[in-house]
């Protein structure tokens, strides 16, 4: 009981700095606004400026993806019991990229405008190829990095295809695919934005309502079947909703690198426990702190320009999965006839 | 037979639908300790994981509590078998406590949040198993001894009627060892827990078991009591051919004997002949022993390390016969050691082999010097 009031408290400091994160994102750009206009601008209810039209659509895509992406993350370095594991170095958030923009390119090609939720679809078909590649990979690497470096080797494929793919696009859509498959979160609609928080709600409420069995998954399968947990079922479940989250990112905003192992990875250091039924809460405000102040970054560095999210996320992120592979305590292998 | 806790029918183990064992017949009741043995890769742990549904059987059923555990669901498992494995686990900043509160698992509810009465019930068995004090600590940085105390903890929190594991010694220190037996025994006593488990040291493995089952080649090749196990022929027979041999009173394990003439003449009883035997047997030096009583302590070890030993009768004094037959040996060897410093009526004819030694020049001293460490004539 005593670590409740650390949880509480490193919440709150989680809650504040996403709040104030979201206000100073807001509110920097290429037209400064003070907290002032902002509120004021709020109160005053929908219109098309530029805080309701451009900004707040931005933002919100930008904390609520985040969330996803190390929530998706989590799960996946539950999943492999490694801590470098996440959807983008798996090669999953490019087998996404590949599927959307195939049907990107298939479909704006003759006219069609492509729906969110097609999008979405498309990338969770993606992501579940390359989950499929990975699953049958690792039942033969045994190592952790090498199962990595296999993810990478998926992602690289991947990415060879959608650029092929995008250089034979028509002219039109090139500009914004090729925006798009670098990760960005501009020209967010507000469509898109009640789309992605309704999908990645109802992810995170199963993720959080299979809190208990993460846990025990945490010991080992051996102890976990030991405690009760349908292992079959219980595998099958962590693989679709670590995938459909990180699909809706992709969907959305395109592949963005490294949030999922570095936003878990500071949270577990923050709160001092790896117990689900406060990591993964803590998980998503941490991902969205993480990709709101990138936004901010990627946006206001070098502007007017955007920069692609994918690289400020890669300049703090891969720092942090470099130090995870240095710090790994080798050796010590299980030991399992 | 509601008194049976765990029992497997006509149960075939093995990988992949490949018959590994087959023909296990298993039958364990509370308050009963049956240990697996046999030589490493028999499939001890295959039975085990095949029992904690780790491993799909082959053939065959296993019943808890009198129900086919196919049909059991996970649930109902878990509330009535434990297990502590032998798989390494290492879960992120996890206290012992929190490890150990792990088996709370099938009683929590749908979020696993521990109540009152949980924590007490997780506290009580870190106390068991004499842990109380670590539970605060880190998991990952506590000993092997003590992690395998924890993971017993873990085991007894989900409060079951059987407990599986799988050599629960293995890395374990001479006494941590003893103190994990010890708190097992005290569970089985008190729980009335049944407990199913491999162990790879037979000298454990006799002390602690109520029912002890061989596995060897593609079966369970013999199963009882200890006491009927346990013999020097049998032992031999099971870990095929080892170089050595078995002592069954103690459960103790005798290196092989030096072969060749004796060249050493150790004259001894009583236990004093122990270590002159093992030390040169150590150095590759063939000796013989004598006159022993076959009631000796020195006896057994005698006979498995000596290439001769000159025996008389159980509560026998020494007789003229076998004095005559010691002095003829001795008088063959080119060195006589003599570790015994008391004499009575029983070992008299000791006392006088020790005279004839002196006279022929051919004793030296024991404990030896460095001499003994680099004796002459072995290049």
């Amino acid at each position: 009981m005593k670590n409740t009031g650390r949880y509480a408290l490193c919440f709150l400091l989680l809650a504040g700095l996403v709040l104030a994160l979201l206000v100073w994102n807001v509110s920097a750009g290429s037209v400064d606004f003070a907290p002032g206009e902002i509120l004021a601008a709020l109160l005053a209810g929908p219109d098309t400026g530029i805080i309701w039209g451009i900004r707040l659509p931005r933002v919100l895509a930008a904390a609520i993806l985040g969330g996803a992406l190390s929530v998706s993350g989590f799960l996946l370095q539950t999943f492999f019991a490694n801590p470098i594991a996440g959807p983008f170095v798996l090669g999953i958030s490019s087998g996404a990229k590949l599927t959307v923009s195939l049907v990107m390119v298939f479909l704006l090609s003759r006219g069609v405008v492509v729906g969110s939720m097609a999008l979405i679809a498309a990338a969770f078909a993606g992501s579940m190829i390359s989950m499929g590649f990975i699953l049958l990979l690792s039942r033969r690497v045994k190592q952790m990095s090498m199962l990595v470096v296999s993810g990478v080797m998926i992602g690289y494929i991947c990415s060879a295809v959608t650029d092929f793919v995008v250089t034979f696009a028509d002219d039109s859509n090139i500009v914004n695919l090729h925006n798009w498959s670098l990760g960005s979160f501009s020209g967010t609609s507000w469509e898109s934005v009640g789309l992605m928080a309704l999908v990645v709600g109802a992810a995170l409420l199963l993720t959080f309502l299979l809190s208990k069995p993460i846990g025990a998954y945490q010991m080992g399968e051996v102890y976990a079947r030991n405690m009760g947990v349908n292992i079959r079922r219980f595998r099958v479940e962590l693989i679709l909703l670590s995938s459909v989250l990180s699909a809706c990112v992709t969907a959305f905003a395109g592949p963005i690198s490294f949030v999922g192992i570095a936003a878990p990875h500071l949270i577990k250091a923050l709160f001092r426990t790896a117990k689900p039924l406060v990591v993964i809460p803590a998980c998503f405000l941490g991902g969205a702190a993480f990709c709101l102040g990138c936004d901010l970054i990627a946006r206001t560095a070098f502007a007017p320009r955007d920069m692609s999210i994918s690289s400020v996320t890669a300049v703090f992120g891969a720092p942090v999965v470099l130090y995870l592979m240095a710090s790994r305590r080798s050796g010590r292998g299980g030991r399992d006839q | 037979m509601s008194d049976v806790r765990l029992r497997t029918e006509d149960l075939s183990v093995g990988y992949n639908g490949r018959e590994l064992i087959r023909g296990i017949a298993l039958s364990l009741r509370p308050g009963e300790i049956m240990t697996l043995i046999g030589p490493n890769g028999a499939g001890k742990s295959t039975i085990l994981k095949s029992v904690i549904r780790q491993l799909a059987l082959v053939r065959g059923t296993v019943c808890l509590d009198g129900r086919d555990m196919a049909g059991l669901r996970e649930g109902d498992v878990a509330r009535r078998m434990s297990v502590v494995m032998t798989s390494h686990i290492s879960p992120e900043l996890m206290t012992c406590f929190d490890v150990a509160a792990t088996g709370r698992y099938p009683y929590t509810g749908r979020l696993g949040i521990l109540t009152r009465e949980d924590r007490e019930k997780v506290a009580q068995c870190l106390e068991l198993v004499h842990a109380a004090e670590l539970a605060d600590q880190d998991f990952s940085r506590i000993s092997d001894g003590q992690r395998q105390r924890v993971l017993l903890a873990r085991a007894l929190c989900q409060e079951p009627e059987v407990l599986v594991l799988d050599e629960p010694t293995s890395f374990l220190d001479i006494r941590h060892k003893l103190e994990l037996l010890a708190i097992l025994k005290d569970m089985v006593r008190r729980r009335r827990l049944a407990v199913l488990m491999s162990l790879h040291e037979l000298d454990l493995a006799q002390k602690i078991s109520d029912q002890v089952v061989c596995v060897h080649g593609d079966k369970i090749e013999r199963q009882g009591p200890p006491e009927e196990i346990f013999t020097p022929d049998y032992m031999r027979q099971l870990y095929g051919g080892a170089r050595g041999s078995y002592n069954a009173l103690f459960g103790s394990l005798e290196l092989e004997a030096v072969a060749g003439a004796p060249e050493v003449f150790v004259i001894g009883g009583g236990g004093a002949g122990i270590p002159v035997y093992r030390r040169l047997q150590r150095q590759g030096i063939p000796f013989a022993a004598g006159v022993l009583q076959e009631n000796d302590l020195d006896f057994p070890v005698a006979s498995a390390l000596a290439a001769e030993v000159v025996a008389e009768k159980r509560f026998q004094p020494i007789g003229e016969a076998s004095l005559r037959r010691a002095a003829a040996v001795m008088a063959d060897c080119r060195r006589v050691l003599c570790p015994l410093t008391e004499f009575g009526p029983f070992n008299e004819g000791n006392r006088q082999l020790l005279r004839l030694a002196g006279e022929a020049g051919t004793l030296e001293e024991w404990p030896a010097g460095e001499n003994f460490k680099n004796p002459a004539g072995i290049s």
